[in-house]
């Protein structure tokens, strides 16, 4: 480990960096220390000067600030102001922070005090709807997945630390699946959204047999009545089809459209 | 001799979750020893309501990123009690083996992480790969191996793909659980080294007599179901836990609450030690009683020790573990799941202690009813009468308030407290 970061010859200056959470599992933070064989490394490249969880020092400025989870209490949305107005950069970590994550099946029921009922009875409690950070302040950068991918979130903080730019696939899962010779999960029975999820996790779960759930949102061109077709080919119910649709919160326009044409009440939230 | 004392610890570090610790003494008397948990909560048990039974275990797991295979474990033993379901001898022996490198995931990542930096007197893990780099190394190794462990029996380290009710998606090949196995046997240095670095750190000498409560192994020391015992002699089955942990609320904590025998009560790797020791492998128990830790021990902050005599546990009954797996060909990775009306518990020791899934279902397999009691809520009302204890005590013994705030922060972070999965 050397003190003094260069690329090609040019020395850079390593950035401040801030880690936060609003409600969340803090699975996306934690992922970044379960990164062992290249923490250090990591480590060097960045100065953390704000990571509750890590360490009890702390600061309050720093070039690049991580926000992990959702929005879901008043006082969230103050802190993440602050938060903002400290930050060169503000990245939103997670599908909590871009989507709204697990989080936002909450937002299924219109009663929120049913909700609050529900799990603490009579006794009075603060919460309010599920929203992702960008509902509330600029985000400059996002970062899918539930969990986040330890070597996209160093690819993407190397390259903000060199300046570079930073982008996302724009294909689906199902692309990364079939390079990595995966048998089709519908040819094994399992209901899947690869063919329409931003790719960028390299077939995580389809790698592991299991369907993919849409933890990192729509993929730029995502066919909605392809996979309908798919699914209703290989025998699955579009219940099946909305649960996993509705788990992550990336897919809300596409819930809602399947929705508004059912039966069932019009789902109220909106895609920011 | 000083009697007053004034902390403030807003949003505590190196811990999971967002707590503070208040404590006023005026002239001898305590006016507020507080423990507060402001985490904000998720409502999964009714993000649930209405989702077939497949999204249990999975949205369920979202609970905690560090305990997320415990909980997945729980929930997916929930549904197979409910269902009527057995897993196979394979199954069970495959989940407890992924179970046990979470445990040691969890267990390094607490002592190393969170807690050394205290006994060793700095802020964070950071100056020590500087001042203790094979310290450092070896935790970093221990942790590594636990993950990599829990990437190729569940398919990824956090948030596990491969565990569904009825089995798995897929096996791991042998030849990996055979490399798993090597690793594990020249881990074992590595936990003697931790056992040595601990025998220098300074244990605070504070204890306050506690109920702990856990699962009651029969032959084995027990991480997943079985009966429930305490230390005052409550002895419950899985399916009764209600009466084990009797959930309240209370003003200034947005977790819930739990009392049993007396106001609070204790979970944990110290209180599965003081009720399970016997059944720890005996390479653990030497280590235990070498750290001077033996049941029943009311001190604590012997929860760190505790944890790190558990990582010597799992760590051998693992190598049991794959010889058996190794010894066996495979079987089918799953069975088939026929849904039905019923409810089931799961009941699961997760590294920070007793963990609750329940689940009620219609005919079609849709969850009417979801109930989780986490172990950090079980804990808060104990860390809290400790908080009490603790300040009266040291403020009597004439400590500074920044000694006295250091030992207080250190007592929640003994708890390894999980505090978002307390208000899931
Ligand atoms: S996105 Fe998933 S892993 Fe990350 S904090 Fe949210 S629930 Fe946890
Ligand atoms: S396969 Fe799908 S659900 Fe799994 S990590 Fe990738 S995008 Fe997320």
């Amino acid at each position: 480990m050397s003190e003094q970061l260069s690329y090609l010859g040019v020395p850079l200056t390593r950035p401040k960096v801030g880690f936060f959470e609003l409600s969340s599992c803090e699975g996306c933070q934690l992922q970044l220390l379960n990164n062992e064989a290249t923490l250090l490394d990591f480590l060097n490249l960045v100065e953390i000067v704000n990571f509750r969880e890590g360490m009890s020092e702390r600061a309050d400025t720093y070039d690049i600030a991580f926000v992990e989870g959702s929005v879901t209490r008043k006082d969230e949305i103050a802190r993440l102001s602050e938060i903002r107005k400290n930050a060169k950069i503000l990245v939103a970590l997670g599908s909590c922070a871009c989507f709204g994550g697990v989080n936002q099946l909450k937002n299924r029921f219109r009663d929120l005090e049913w909700v609050k009922k529900e799990v603490y009875g009579d006794f009075p409690i603060e919460s309010m709807e599920v929203h992702p950070l960008a509902d509330f302040v600029r985000v400059d950068l996002e970062i899918f997945g539930c969990p986040i991918k330890k070597e996209e979130v160093e690819r993407i903080v190397t390259n903000l630390v060199l300046g570079k730019a930073v982008h996302h696939p724009e294909y689906p899962v199902c692309m990364e699946c079939k390079a990595n010779e995966n048998i089709c999960l519908f040819e094994l029975g399992e209901p899947c959204l690869g063919p329409i999820t931003r790719a960028g996790c390299d077939a995580w779960c389809t790698s592991n047999r299991r369907g993919c759930w849409g933890c990192r949102g729509p993929a730029e061109s995502a066919n909605l009545t392809q996979l309908e077709e798919i699914m209703r080919t290989y025998g699955f119910s579009s219940e099946t089809l909305l649960d996993r649709l509705e788990c992550f919160g990336g897919f809300a326009s596409f819930t809602e459209t399947i929705r508004s044409r059912g039966k069932k009440t019009p789902s109220k939230r909106k895609k920011p | 001799m000083k009697l007053s004392c004034e902390v403030n610890v807003h949003h505590l570090t190196r811990v999971e979750g967002h707590g503070n610790i208040r404590i006023s003494i005026k002239n001898g008397v305590v006016k507020k020893a507080q423990w507060e948990v402001v985490e904000t909560p998720r409502f999964f048990e009714a993000m649930l309501v209405g989702k077939h039974w497949e999204n249990a275990p999975y949205i369920c797991g979202r609970i905690c990123g560090i305990c997320s295979i415990g909980h997945t474990l729980a929930s997916i033993r929930a549904v197979e009690n409910a269902f009527g379901i057995t897993p196979s001898a394979q199954t069970t022996t495959l989940r407890l083996l992924l179970k046990h490198m979470e445990t040691l995931q969890s267990h390094i990542l607490h002592l190393y992480f969170l807690a050394a930096p205290d006994f060793l007197g700095t802020g964070s893990v950071l100056p020590l790969t500087k001042t203790h780099p094979q310290v450092v190394q070896q935790a970093l190794r221990l942790k590594l191996l636990a993950n990599d462990a829990c990437d190729i029996i569940g398919g990824r380290r956090l948030h596990p793909t491969r565990t569904v009710v009825g089995g798995f998606t897929m096996l791991p090949e042998k030849a990996e659980l055979e490399t798993i196995r090597q690793r594990l046997l020249s881990s074992v240095s590595d936990l003697l080294a931790s056992a040595e670095l601990f025998k220098t750190f300074a244990i605070p000498d504070f204890s306050r007599e506690t109920e702990f409560v856990s699962l009651k192994g029969e032959t084995n020391y027990p991480f997943i179901g079985g009966a429930l015992v305490s230390t005052d002699g409550v002895l419950k089955k899985e399916h009764q836990y209600r009466a084990m942990t009797n959930e309240y609320c209370k003003t200034g904590f947005t977790s819930k609450l739990s009392r049993l025998s007396r106001p609070s009560l204790a979970v944990g790797a110290l209180a599965r030690l003081n009720n399970n020791f016997p059944l720890l492998h005996p390479a653990a128990q030497e280590i235990s009683i070498s750290l001077g830790l033996e049941p029943v021990n009311h001190n604590p902050y012997m929860g760190n020790v505790a944890q790190l005599v558990e990582c010597v546990h799992v760590v051998l009954d693992s190598v049991h573990l794959i010889d058996t797996l190794l010894g066996t060909p495979w079987q089918e990775p799953r069975q088939p799941v026929h849904a039905k009306k019923g409810e089931g518990v799961g009941a699961v020791e997760v590294p920070r202690g007793i963990l609750y899934h329940y689940y009620k279902f219609d005919s079609l397999g849709k969850v009417i009813k979801a109930d989780c009691v986490i172990p950090t809520s079980q804990n808060h009302a104990n860390i809290l009468h400790d908080i009490e204890a603790l300040a009266s005590q040291y403020a009597k013994a004439g400590k500074k308030d920044r000694e006295i705030e250091l030992l207080a922060e250190m007592l929640v972070r003994a708890y390894d407290p999980c505090i978002s999965c307390s208000v899931h």
